[in-house]
């Protein structure tokens, strides 16, 4: 059982100390194949049998680039604005754990593919949105390791288990590791700047269409350094490494986390010990793991098995040509087309509906109804069904399809989710739907007026008080219109016809 | 040139998971010395301006597509483990690090 550390007050913490930040992230590409073999990387599959003797480590078994792998590696290079290595090698990093097979994990060492960028993030403090620019030391190829149960614990951990058992599936999947420099000057916004970092870098590598960056799923892990120092003007104190916060509001606790835990020793006169915590999400706790200085001699040297990668300038230019925008200036540029505020900018951004809602307006709909449609109607619906909104069998060209026949009075709001609720259910195409439903609005006059005149018989003193000036009475008489033709008329039609019929206006 | 010291093959002893009792170090740091030695003969025909090598094959970029190739089954891949269950490798106790 790990007892509770003490913590100080954050403020007070701040008002002591200088923290300096470090994150490294991991994100697991979603390659066909793994980093040096032609295994599949299908998540969850039946356990080993996605292995070959490559990544089972078997003896003579000789490893081979995934070209995909080292494409995707440059490209997130050039979205951090990296300078690309011209030469660059893979090497062995050795350990002893049952994870790797080959006891050794491919990786890069001191000749990262990508190094020396930038990454600017918008950062929310209660003075507004602070601009911050994360410097990147580097971002390099490696393999994924393999998952161990462990057995016979009592709570499936390694502590206290008799034995573990091995699955290989996820064992050279490839990774690359965007490391930053550390990052000085956030002081109290500091949890917020880790928090604003690893949200920017999730989105800038979700827009090169490279991993599925879940966090929730592991596809994008994020290991915490963090060490405080009296002032800005003082060394670096030692740091502590994080690992295991695997949520956005993980990374931004974690940070306030070690911060109140390494003020309280520092300021009683103690040592922060160089070691790896783990987070625990449930609790909102870190453990101690190891000791650094005694584990981490890796003993790192060049990959004989595998050739230098020389990527040719030309082959660079090729990929930063065809960098898509980037996401956060996207954003902002979609934001002043669509002219909306930041609130209902950051509903759409939350609601993931950007890529639809840009795409329905691209095919003819009005932007608030586009935002409406997918923000309102489909945000619901997918949620029930646990669905996310692209997953839905419905597109931008079908909301802009229906938008158009709302402006033409053809449908109205009521009809229109019955028209989505067909496509969802398969029935076809938006206007094979309204005939297969037999949805359309009555749009001719005379069903109208007699549907009004029935209703002006029914209630002769709501007649009456309209015709006295009191307008507001015309919603009986519309609801039973509307009610009459089984809400397939347009509300603001029938209103228009009853005011002429009793000749008043509006 | 200075030698493998006892304390050295004792970190890397420890590094390997080996047991090695105080009368055998001694010895292997006698036998790795003599193994370092002959290596380091290498570096007396090599001069400065001859780079370390990490292949012997003055080759670059060489890559694959990203098609998948059918690997082995899950009882070929197993055939070799000593110890198996559910379809997975079956490992001793792993050294406690938490
Ligand atoms: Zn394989």
């Amino acid at each position: 059982m790990s007892k509770t550390a003490l913590l100080m007050d954050f403020d007070q913490a701040l008002e002591r100390f200088d923290p300096v930040l470090g994150l490294e992230v991991h994100v697991e590409l979603s390659t066909n194949t793994k980093m040096f073999c032609s295994c599949s990387t299908t998540f969850g599959g039946e356990p080993n049998t996605q292995v070959c003797p490559v990544c089972l480590g078997l003896p003579g078994a000789l490893p081979v680039v995934n070209e995909k792998g080292v494409e995707a590696a440059i490209r997130i290079g050039l979205a951090l604005n990296c300078e690309i290595a011209e030469w660059c090698r893979f090497s062995r990093k050795n350990y002893f754990y049952p994870d790797m097979p080959k006891n050794f994990q491919t990786s890069q060492y001191d000749e990262p593919i990508a190094f020396n960028g930038y990454l600017d993030v918008a950062v929310p403090t209660d003075e507004g949105v602070m601009p911050f620019r994360v410097l990147i030391e580097r971002a390099h190829m490696e393999e994924d390791t393999g998952k161990a149960l462990h057995q016979g614990g009592a709570t499936g951990r390694i502590h206290g288990a008799d034995y573990s058992l091995l699955d290989y599936n996820r064992a050279g999947i490839p990774l690359i590791e965007i490391v930053t420099k550390p990052i000085v000057g956030a002081g109290r916004y500091a949890p917020e700047v880790a928090k604003a970092y690893v949200a920017a870098l999730r989105e800038l590598v979700k827009s090169l269409d490279v991993s599925d960056v879940r966090m929730d799923q592991g596809s994008l892990r994020c290991d915490v350094n963090l060490s405080l120092r009296p002032t800005p003007q003082d060394r670096f104190g030692t740091r502590t490494e994080t690992k295991n916060v695997n949520s956005l509001r993980s990374v931004e606790r974690a940070v306030r986390y070690e911060v109140q835990r390494q003020a309280v020793i520092l300021t009683d006169g103690g040592k922060i010990i160089q070691e790896t915590r783990h987070w625990h999400e449930d609790t909102g706790l870190t453990t101690a793991g190891r000791v650094k200085e005694e584990a981490e001699d890796y003993r790192y040297f060049p990959e004989p098995d595998l050739v230098p990668i020389a990527p040719s300038r030309e082959w660079v230019e090729q990929l930063r040509a065809s960098l898509p925008e980037n996401p956060a200036l996207r954003r902002a540029r979609l934001q002043a087309e669509w002219g909306i505020t930041d609130h209902d900018m950051a509903s759409v951004v939350n609601a993931e509906a950007l890529d639809l809602v840009e795409a329905t307006i691209a095919a003819g709909a009005d932007q608030a109804a586009a935002r409406k449609w997918w923000l309102g109607e489909l945000s619901r619906i997918a949620n029930e069904r646990g669905l996310g909104l692209e997953e839905l069998a419905i597109t931008p060209a079908h909301l802009a399809r229906i938008e158009a026949l709302i402006a033409d009075g053809a449908l109205n709001d009521k009809l229109a989710r019955s028209v989505i609720e067909g496509v969802l259910a398969g029935e076809g195409e938006v206007d094979a739907v309204i005939a297969g439903r037999g949805l359309a609005l009555v749009s001719d006059d005379g069903p109208l007026l007699a549907a009004i005149d029935a209703a002006l018989q029914a209630q002769p003193d709501v007649a009456e008080k309209i015709a006295a000036g009191k307008l507001a009475a015309a919603g009986a008489v519309v609801g039973a219109v509307m009610k009459a033709t089984r809400g397939q008329a347009d509300a603001a039609k029938v209103r228009r016809l009853l005011f002429e019929r009793l000749g008043v206006s509006e | 040139m200075s030698g493998i010291t006892r304390a050295e093959v004792a970190h890397l002893a420890k590094l390997a998971r080996l047991t090695i009792d105080d009368e055998h170090l001694d010895h292997y740091a006698e036998q790795l010395n003599v193994i370092i030695e002959s290596v380091a003969r290498v570096s007396e025909v090599a001069g400065d301006d001859v780079p370390a090598t990490s292949h012997p094959l003055p080759l670059i970029n060489v890559m694959r597509a990203d098609v998948q190739r059918p690997g082995l089954t899950n009882a070929e891949a197993l055939s070799n483990a000593p110890a198996q269950e559910q379809g997975r490798f079956r490992v001793p106790r792993i050294l406690d690090e938490e």
